[in-house]
């Protein structure tokens, strides 16, 4: 019994599947393209709390549980939450972890973090070890913009290579029966770094890692991008995508089709974000939002997930040091025998 | 194609596709602004010297100062200067607003820290270095100064 295929990828038999979603945002995400799939838009993106870190906090705990309450199950029944987010020593997902009372697996991937999660958790489904397990992730722009920008009242421009951190939290809970959108495969990426060192051009950062995992889940699984109905990224934005389009062409595999990325369509035009969202909840949202709305309604029979991160810290930067990336993968399609 | 070879020509790619910021827009933006917030430093030096004749112009420039200091404090304060900030870049960032700004929004920002770790500590963050700057320019024409 192989379960890996090629040299990076996984093959799941029992196909783990995703039987509970939801998604929350911020008001700002809620005037955007997807202002109609999320679950909850939440008109104060202090979500009644007293400070950011705390309502990201909030954000997550919100999409859990109801995440929980779609797959009709009750917390008890989960067991364990893999997640994580953006904040220095994860402390959002480990508090949110406190109040929720399920076994917790923390994990940090940056932006990579909800593929991250799916993967290891259709691994232990897969692996027989668990029953239920909850994946979650979230991001705030105003915690993210105090940890590793500026004060957001500082009189500043923005770069237009700049990208937008989404506020939201997703949470997908998967299981080893119960739905028809199944966890196929996955694609672990490897760590990769061009040495580009602008902290304002995460897209062109991300890109080289997104199209070392595609080659190698294609180059792997012996498919084509024209084998999918839709191949989609994270959060490298705009100039990203144009950028990771541009390399797979250079690799010889034609995204141009039926390509798109999350931070890209997440806001619109006039919502000034110049590259479009990013952070963990840009992924985390859209994947519990739109897609699962789309594979729900029939439009959709598989996706390619890519979610891209960029494993940088203030320090590092700020040391000189170039931005590592990663991007992790996973294939979702529709479960054809019964279930 | 080796290593430091690929990733040359990608960051040449890079910069090739990068969008710029259009240099024309920019200047005009900063240059109005900039101008008008020194166009109104200068009114109240003026509107100063015109209420207290006996006030010397030592002395006005310094109240002017303080009250463009406060003034801007306060638009930070209510959320209004990082969106002139946005829109001006250098032209708000220059004057002596812009130093009132740097040090207002980290001190907001940090409040949730407490008063002494959060608040007075994180308060310099962005000024810091415009005041190190200062003193050790200050201590440079010092020296010059005793020999000429």
């Amino acid at each position: 019994m192989h379960k890996k295929q090629g040299k990076q990828t996984i093959v799941f038999e029992k196909s783990p599947c995703i039987i509970g979603s939801y998604s929350v945002v911020g008001p700002k995400e809620g005037k955007g393209n997807f202002a109609k799939y999320f679950n909850e838009i939440i008109d104060n993106d202090l979500y009644g709390c007293n400070s950011y870190e705390k309502a990201e906090r909030k954000f997550l705990i919100r999409a859990i549980n109801m995440a929980i309450a779609s797959a009709k199950l009750e917390n008890e029944e989960i067991d364990a939450l893999i997640c994580g987010d953006l904040m220095n020593q994860i402390i959002s997902s480990s508090f949110a972890a406190r109040h929720l009372q399920i076994p917790f697996l923390g994990v940090f991937g940056a932006c990579s973090t909800m593929v991250e999660s799916l993967i290891l958790g259709a691994c232990m489904i897969e692996g027989g070890f668990c029953e239920h397990i909850a994946c979650a992730t979230g991001s705030h722009f105003s915690s993210a913009e105090k940890q590793f920008r500026y004060p957001l009242e500082l009189g500043t421009q923005r770069p237009p290579t700049s990208q937008w951190t989404v506020t939201g939290a997703g949470c997908s809970v998967i299981a080893s029966k119960g739905s028809d959108i199944a966890i196929t495969k996955a694609t672990i990426g490897k760590v990769t770094d061009w040495n580009v060192s602008d902290v304002n051009n995460m897209g062109g950062v991300m890109a080289p890692a997104a199209m070392e995992t595609l080659k190698a889940f294609f180059e792997d699984t012996h498919t084509k991008p024209s084998d999918y109905d839709l191949i989609i990224t994270g959060d490298l934005g705009k100039l990203g995508s144009e950028v990771l389009m541009d390399l797979m062409e250079y690799n010889g595999f034609n995204l141009r089709t039926n390509y798109n990325d999350c931070g890209q369509m997440i806001f619109n035009n006039k919502q000034k974000v110049f590259q479009g969202g990013s952070g963990c909840g840009c992924i985390a949202t859209v994947l519990n939002s739109y897609i699962i709305e789309r594979f729900k309604k029939g439009t959709l029979n598989n996706c390619i997930a890519v979610a891209t991160g960029a494993l940088l810290s203030t320090l590092s930067s700020q040391q000189g040091d170039s931005i590592p990336a990663v991007a992790h993968l996973v294939l979702l399609e529709r479960r054809k025998n019964d279930f | 194609m080796d290593i430091k070879e690929r990733d040359d020509r990608y960051n040449a790619y890079l910069t090739s596709k990068m969008p710029k910021t259009k240099a024309f827009p920019s200047l005009f933006h900063a240059f109005w602004i900039g101008g008008l917030i020194c166009c109104l430093g200068e009114l109240i030096k003026d509107l100063l010297l015109l209420a207290f004749p006996d006030m010397s112009l030592n002395v006005a420039s310094t109240f002017e100062s303080v009250i463009i200091i406060v003034l801007a404090s306060f638009l930070t304060g209510v959320g209004i200067y990082d969106r002139i900030g946005a829109y001006a870049g250098a032209g708000s960032i220059i004057p002596i607003s812009g130093f009132s700004n740097s040090i207002t929004s980290p001190a907001l920002e940090f409040k949730r820290e407490g008063l002494i770790f959060g608040l007075c500590a994180k308060m310099f963050i962005i000024a810091g270095p415009v005041i190190v700057t200062g003193v050790v320019a200050s201590f440079v024409a010092g020296i010059i100064y005793i020999f000429i």
